[in-house]
Order: structure tokens, then sequence, then C-alpha cells
């Protein structure tokens, strides 16, 4: 290694080195068992024998008890204020060498659940006894999903919390967002079939969670008694009244960087890449395609399935639970994460985002204004904007910023060095455009041209 | 060619730096036709200059701090050359570059050509391991050596040398921190908050040594910085030594020209020399004040500003400039500055007497609040570690509110995030007590 990239490299060391450097190499030896258990060595072993929270515990304690040492030794004596120091440099955040590796190890996890989950056996063995006691039944790859999902979230949002310990804002929302996957994303899905009722996940709706609305799925929780008819209802009304007055009234943000799952994790496990997402105005032109597109393709889905038209719906139906369903939102959405940022799902196919995206810009009281000509066009806030927003473009002209994309995380009014900016709810939709130039006008503008 | 009837008038800019920019860009908005060349010798493109300390920290990257892409050029149809000036011939009007680039025809020439750090002929300043920070090469010259750096001294506390000493300290270096005041920056910041950003510095792990002036850097044998040596005779060792005792306009492209120079190009408040179509801007330019003293200004402001009034004369608007009421901002490791209107430093011109301070400080010393009063009304304001809204402070200075008004609207200019604890009314509580003490 040059002189220079060490010397440059040292600007990471938030931290005492040398205990990191000891937590890290316990950290691999922590993986140790969990790829034993991966390739099925626990059951051989004695998984059983062993007792099954033993082996639980052998696999997964240390590394969390690692990891939050690592997270807890890197931030504790740090002043508070914001710590990107060697954020472009290091290897995993800056797309070094094992960023790639973590970007295979990523895609591989997620093509293993989707279409080979019979190879994690070894792993879903482990979750038995956790299964048992949560959900009253066996665990499958799913709930082994469910579980390092929500780990992700919940210690990765320990890390989030250290390093914006001085903003209130990221503060409750790393809260929210580790609150809403815990509790309503993996509990209570895993109570509710403890007592045989229908597994539900009440902060997922149509059409990111597509099947709430598809005819069979939504008929069979209608029959499903009282609560089945409850849950059923709830989907259609988060869907078509919650939706549009919360994005009305708060923005995208109240779901994509407050509720949602896909956005939870971004928020906590994908801090670490939110500066790789691309701000070239050609991936905005790719993303306003890409997402209409996906958003397009579930909603024609949707009605065809309700008129049914036979096999060719079955078809299209398979295809998209493959393409968007599995391949888009979890092998590259989760996958591509150190290698294209955080929010590739969210920004470039998730129909919800579409759907929330529109609200925003066209009917919300949502904005990030600016404040007055402070900007000194560094740069930080479009770096660190994970949805790829060019925010600088609109802080260095004064002008609000009101973009479909932006799940309001808050991050570029963070990073600012000049207190530039700031997410507000106005007391109306309609004076969000004052000093921005306004989309409908645009749009019937270029009509007229025509 | 073919269906030009006359060429469109050259306009030549040297230097990419905000104030140049700002200048082409408003120039291409209001004239179509114009040819526009923007020409640097530092970089290709424009980039954020204030964002050079965030390269080094690894913040962000070099193509991260350029604001536009570089097809936006093109599309703007400003020409981009990369050559240094190294002579300006007026008679002709020809500029010539260095080496074997060649030269350039111009029928208007805008220098803007930024500035350089001041070495006030101290022993050493020339040695290796010795620079300022204004340019991209300086950055490079950081980088070259930064390995070979364990204990940095700076010289000169202001801005760009608590940037320089975030910078070293980032990368785990000791640093040291030269102030010729009693406390940091003292020429600018009010007594309080100028001891609140040296608690903020010195909590960092830095270390400040104020009253204290640079006598001589030694050589090491070989060219290079080894140690400094202190006004009262200290020695102390040091691999790097970074020069911030203030900027001056960089005139190298100048030398042997007939545009006349004080410190900086002088111009007249329409940015014009008194040689035809040649015009300067930003850092470089040293506006005349008839019967007053001449005024160089070196913000990243007051360059956009200089730039933009200059495109409209350069389109035949007779425009003079006006930079309105005062405002800046700064971020001190942690601590966010924001200032508007006039606020009297600790160490400046005596204070008129019909000024009256008002000033809120939170116990964490973190956090504080001044309003500056003359005659009842306000004239200016400095908040710590408290974001506030640009357009209102101004409307409320343009406005001479009193203090009953500001203190009633006080909560409208906070600018924190959402959730933030808001401090107003302690703060008004605070201040409103001070007054009716003075008043009394």
């Amino acid at each position: 290694m040059s002189a220079a990239l060490t010397d440059a490299l040292a600007a990471n060391h938030y931290g005492d080195p040398k205990t990191k450097r000891l937590i890290k190499l316990g950290l691999y030896v922590a993986m140790v068992p969990f790829f034993l258990a991966l390739l099925g060595y626990n059951g051989a072993v004695g998984g059983k024998a062993l007792g099954g929270w033993l082996a639980f515990g052998v696999v997964f304690g240390p590394f969390i008890a690692l990891a939050l040492g690592y997270i807890v030794v890197s931030y504790r004596s740090l002043t508070p204020g914001i710590k990107n120091d060697g954020v472009q440099v290091h290897a995993l955040s800056g797309r070094r060498y094992s960023a790639y590796l973590l970007g295979a190890l990523l895609t591989s996890l997620y093509i293993l659940l989707y279409w080979f989950g019979g190879a994690l056996q070894g792993l879903i063995t482990l979750m038995e006894p956790l299964s048992q006691l949560l959900r009253k039944g066996p665990a499958d790859q799913w709930f082994f999903y469910g579980f390092i999902y929500t780990l992700s979230v919940c210690v990765m949002g320990v890390r989030m919390l250290y390093r914006y310990r001085h903003n209130k804002y990221q503060i409750f929302r790393t809260i929210s967002v580790m609150f809403f996957q815990l509790a309503f994303a993996f509990i209570l899905p895993g109570v509710l079939k403890a007592f045989n009722q229908p597994e539900f996940y009440p902060t997922y709706f149509w059409p990111l969670k597509y099947s709430a609305l598809f005819p069979d799925d939504f008929k069979w929780l209608w029959n499903q008694g009282n609560v089945g008819v409850f849950m059923a209802g709830w989907g259609v009304i988060a869907s078509f009244v919650l939706t549009p007055f919360l994005t009305w009234r708060f923005g995208k943000r109240w779901y994509c960087s407050w509720v949602c799952g896909c956005g939870g994790l971004a928020e906590t496990a994908g801090d670490p890449f939110r500066q790789l997402s691309s701000k070239k105005l050609a991936a905005w032109k790719f993303e306003r395609w890409s997402i209409h597109i996906v958003l397009v393709l579930i909603t024609v889905l949707t009605a065809l399935l309700w008129v049914d038209l036979g096999t060719i719906t079955k078809d299209y139906k398979a295809w998209y639970g493959f393409f968007v369903g599995a391949a888009l939102s979890g092998v590259v959405g989760v996958g591509f994460y150190p290698l294209l940022g955080s929010r590739v799902w969210c920004r470039f196919f998730c129909p919800m985002a579409a759907i929330l995206g529109i609200f925003q810009r066209f009917y919300s009281r949502f904005r990030i204004t600016t404040n007055g000509a402070q900007c000194m066009s560094c740069g930080n806030c479009s770096t660190y904007c994970e949805m790829g927003i060019d925010v600088r473009a609109y802080a260095m002209k004064g002008e609000n910023i009101i973009r479909a994309s932006c799940v309001g995380c808050g991050v570029c009014a963070a990073v600012c060095p000049r207190g530039v900016l700031k997410l507000e709810n106005g007391p109306t939709h309609k004076d969000r455009f004052k000093g921005a130039e306004h989309p409908l006008s645009d749009l019937l503008e270029s009509l007229k041209k025509r | 060619m073919l269906f030009d009837k006359k060429p469109e008038r050259h306009v030549v800019i040297i230097g990419n730096g905000i104030a140049g920019v700002s200048c082409a860009r408003k120039l291409r908005q209001r004239d179509k036709k114009v040819r526009i060349t923007l020409v640097s010798g530092e970089s290709p493109y424009f980039f954020s200059r204030p964002a050079l300390m965030y390269i080094y920290m690894g913040h962000l990257t070099f193509e991260g701090t350029q604001p536009y892409e570089t097809w936006w050029w093109q599309k703007q149809r400003i020409g981009l050359r990369q050559a240094w000036v190294t002579h300006i011939d007026t008679q002709k009007k020809w500029l010539t570059f260095a080496g074997d680039a060649g030269g350039l025809a111009y029928d208007q020439l805008v220098l803007a050509t930024g500035s350089k750090p001041n070495r006030f002929g101290w022993p050493g300043q020339d040695l290796e391991r010795v620079q300022g920070l204004c340019s991209l090469q300086e950055l490079h010259t950081l980088e070259r050596v930064s390995h070979e750096i364990e204990h940095g001294v700076i010289v000169g506390g202001g801005l760009i040398g608590i940037e320089l000493a975030e910078m070293l300290h980032s990368r785990g270096k000791r640093v040291t921190v030269f102030s010729r005041e009693g406390s940091y920056w003292s020429n600018a910041l009010p007594r309080e908050e100028s001891l609140m950003v040296s608690d903020v510095i010195e909590k960092s792990g830095i270390k400040l040594m104020s009253n204290t002036e640079l006598k001589e850097i030694v050589d090491d044998g070989q060219g290079r910085a080894c140690a400094v040596v202190t006004g009262t005779g200290e020695r102390i060792a040091c691999q790097f030594v970074g020069l911030t005792a203030g900027v001056s306009p960089n005139l190298s492209a100048l030398k042997g020209s007939t545009i006349p120079t004080g410190r900086g190009v002088l111009v007249d408040f329409s940015f014009r020399s008194t040689v035809d179509d040649v015009f300067a801007i930003g850092d470089c330019a040293e506006l005349v004040v008839p019967g007053g003293r001449n005024r160089i200004e070196q913000l990243w402001y007051t360059g956009q500003m200089h730039g933009e009034v200059l495109a409209d004369v350069l389109c035949g608007d007779a425009r003079t400039y006006d930079r309105g009421i005062w405002f800046n901002s700064a971020k001190f490791i942690d601590l966010e500055w924001h200032t508007y209107g006039e606020v009297p430093p600790a160490a400046g011109p005596t204070v008129r007497a019909s000024v009256r301070q008002t000033y809120w400080e939170a116990p964490d010393r973190r956090h504080s609040f001044r309003l500056v009063w003359e005659n009842n009304a306000l004239i200016g304001v400095n908040a710590m570690g408290i974001r506030y809204r640009h357009k209102i402070c101004e409307r409320w200075i343009a406005e001479k509110r009193d203090p009953d008004y500001v203190f009633s609207h006080l909560s409208d200019g906070n600018f924190d995030p959402e959730f933030y604890r808001r401090f107003e009314k302690d703060i008004v509580r605070g201040l409103r007590a001070q007054l009716q003490e003075t008043a009394a």
C-alpha cells in the first residue's frame, strides 16, 4: 500500500485503533461458527445435542456483542458532530476491494434465499428454538431472513444513533425504523402465527407488498374471520387513505425513512454506503423511467388479476414475482449496497416509492428549504444523498428542493457545514415552489409548445 | 462561419473559481451569442474551493466538489482552457500561456485569479513542507508530504487555519495552532464567541497557542522544515508548517503587464480597471474607494456577487456593486456559525458609543446568540451552534427593527432541524434583561 493511502486511511481511525483491530479479529473468528452452521455442520456437531439455544447463542452471541463493541469503541470518545473522515478512502465505504467482496456475499445470500433455500438448512436449523418460542412452529428460510434482517437494522441502528447523537431528527427517525422493523415486521407476524392467525405485516402495503391487493390473497384473508377482515381492510385503507393523507401532511418520508423495512435497512445497515449513489443527470433520467415502468407493471398486473384472464396473467404474475419481487428488490436492491449505494431498490424500482413520489411532487406540504445565499457549493449534501439527488444544484440557487425521490432522511441538512438546508412541512402544499420551478406548469408549457 | 456577419466578441476570464464562473454563467444567461472562455491552469473544471478540506479528510471525492458535470460546459457553450497565463498584452489584447500552450486573443478580459497565502518574509518560509491552502496544487503538495507529518504547526488562527488544523487532526496528527491574539480569531469574532471556539478547538485535541508569533522556520539540512521558532525563542519540532495568516491577491499572471495594481487589481465599483476592456473580480480585485480605504473582499459570497454584477456590466448595464447587508458562516470543528450585519469583533476598532450588545450563552458552551443594537434598532446577529435564517435576519436589519419586534418574532428566524431543542425563550429572557440593565 502506498504511503499516501496509508496516511489517508489514518483518517478513518475513530476510536482506539488497537482495540478496534482486536475486535475486528474477534469478528473474523466469530464468523467461523456461522459458516460452519451454513455448511450444515451444526447438525453434525450436534445442534440438538448441544441444545438449540446454545448453538444459537454460540453463532450469534459473540457476533452481536463484538459488532456493538466495535461501534461503541469507534464513536464513544468523539465529540458529537458529523464524523465522515475517511469515508471516501475506506475499502468498504470507498468502493474498494472489500466492497466487492461484501457485494458478492450479499448477492449470493439472496440467490440462496430465493432459489436455493435448502442450501441454508444449517442456518435454518439454528433458528429452530427462536421460531418455536416466538411462532410455536418450525423455522424456515424466511424466518432466518427476517431474523438477520431485523438484527442488521437493530445493530447498525445503534451505529446510526451513535454517529448522529447530536441530531434529534436522526435519533427519532432511527428509533422509529428500528421499532417498526422489530415490532411490526418481526415479532408481530410471529406472534400472529403462534395464535394461528394469518401472517400479517401491517407496515407493508400494496404495491410494495403487491399481494395485499391480489384477488386470491385478498379474498382468502377476507374469509379468515374478524382478524382477517381487519387485515384485508387495513391493506385497502393503508394504500388508498393513509398513504395519500400522510404524504400530503409530511411528505414521502413518513414511510420511506420512518416506517418502511426496506428504508429501515437502507438507513441503518446501508448508511456506510449512502455516498455511493450516482448523482449524474443520466441516473436521474433512468430512475424516472424505471420506477414508473415498475408502477405501471404492478398496477396493470393487479387490475388483470381482478379481471381474471387465466394463464397469461398467471405467467405475468410469476414473472413479476421473479424479476421485481426477488431479483430487483433483494439481489440487486441489497446485494449492490456496497457498489451502488443503499437505495438502489427504493430509487430505481420500488412502485410504492413511485406513488409516494408522485404525491410528494404534486401535492405535499413537505419541502427542503435553503438558507438565503449561505451555500458555498461544497457538495456534502449531494454526496451524502442516498437517493442521488443533486441537492447542491438547488442550494446554490437558493431554491426549495421538491423532488419525487427525496425520502426525507435529513442527512443533507445534517452534513451541511453552513447550515443551508432544512426539512419542513409548510402550512400548505401550495407555497412549496416559492423560488423553484413548478412541475405542472413546466409540463403544460412543454405540451403547448408541441 | 459562413453565416456570421461579424465575429462575436470574445470574453476571456482568467480563473475558474466562484467569481469567474458566476460571471460566465450569468453572462451566458443574458447573452446567447457572446463567446466565453474560462482559462485556468489549476483545474480544467470548476470546483468548490472551501471544499478542498473535505477531499483531504475523505468526506468528498474531488469530483464531488464539482458543481457541474462535464457536459454542462458544452451545453452552456462556455469554452474551457487549462493553461497558466504568463503574460497579458493589453495593446494587442493577447494572452500568452506557459510552456508551448500558445496564447489566446480576447476582446474583453476578466481577471479572477483569486488569492495566495500571505508570507511575511519569515526565514525559511520557502522550504518544503511549508505552505498555505488556497489552491488544488497546494492540496496536492500537502497530500504528497502528509505521510511524513507527525506534528504540524499552523501559523495564523483564521478560517483557513482552523480548516488546515482540522484536516491534519483528522489523520491522527498532532496539531498546534499559533494565534497572534489572546484567543481564536478575535479580530473577527466577539470575545465570548472567540473563547467558545477556542474551547471547541482545545477539546477536539488541537493545541491552540495564543499570543504566539512565528519568528523562523528551521531547515532540516535537506531543504525541508523540521521545526519552528516562536517570537519568544521557543523551538518546536514539526514536520509541517501551515501558513494561514491571511491571503492576498494573486497577481502572478499580471507580471510585466500595464494593468495598474495596488495590493490587488485596482477597479471601480463596476469592476473596471483603468485599462480598456480589462476587468477584475473576486479576491484579486481591489475596489478603489474615493477618499476612503480601498476594499479587498475575499469571501465566497462576495466573489459570487462580483461575478454576477460584472456580467451585467459586460452586457452594457450601468451597474455598480453594493454588497448589501453583510453575512457569513463557517464551521469550527463541530460548531456552526452564522453572522448577519454588523457584529464588532473583540480585537477590532473602537466601537461607536451608541452600540449596545446583548449576548446569551447556553450552559453547555456550545450554543450562543448575540444581537447588536444601535439607537434601539437591530444592526447585527451572531449565532453559534444555532442556525438562523439569512432572509429574515437581513429583513430585520434592513427594516431597523426594535427589540420588541425582534424578540416577539425571534423563533421565525430559527433554521435548526426539526425536533432540535429551541432556545428562543431563554434567549429572549436573557437579552431583554440585559437591555433593561443597560437602559437603567
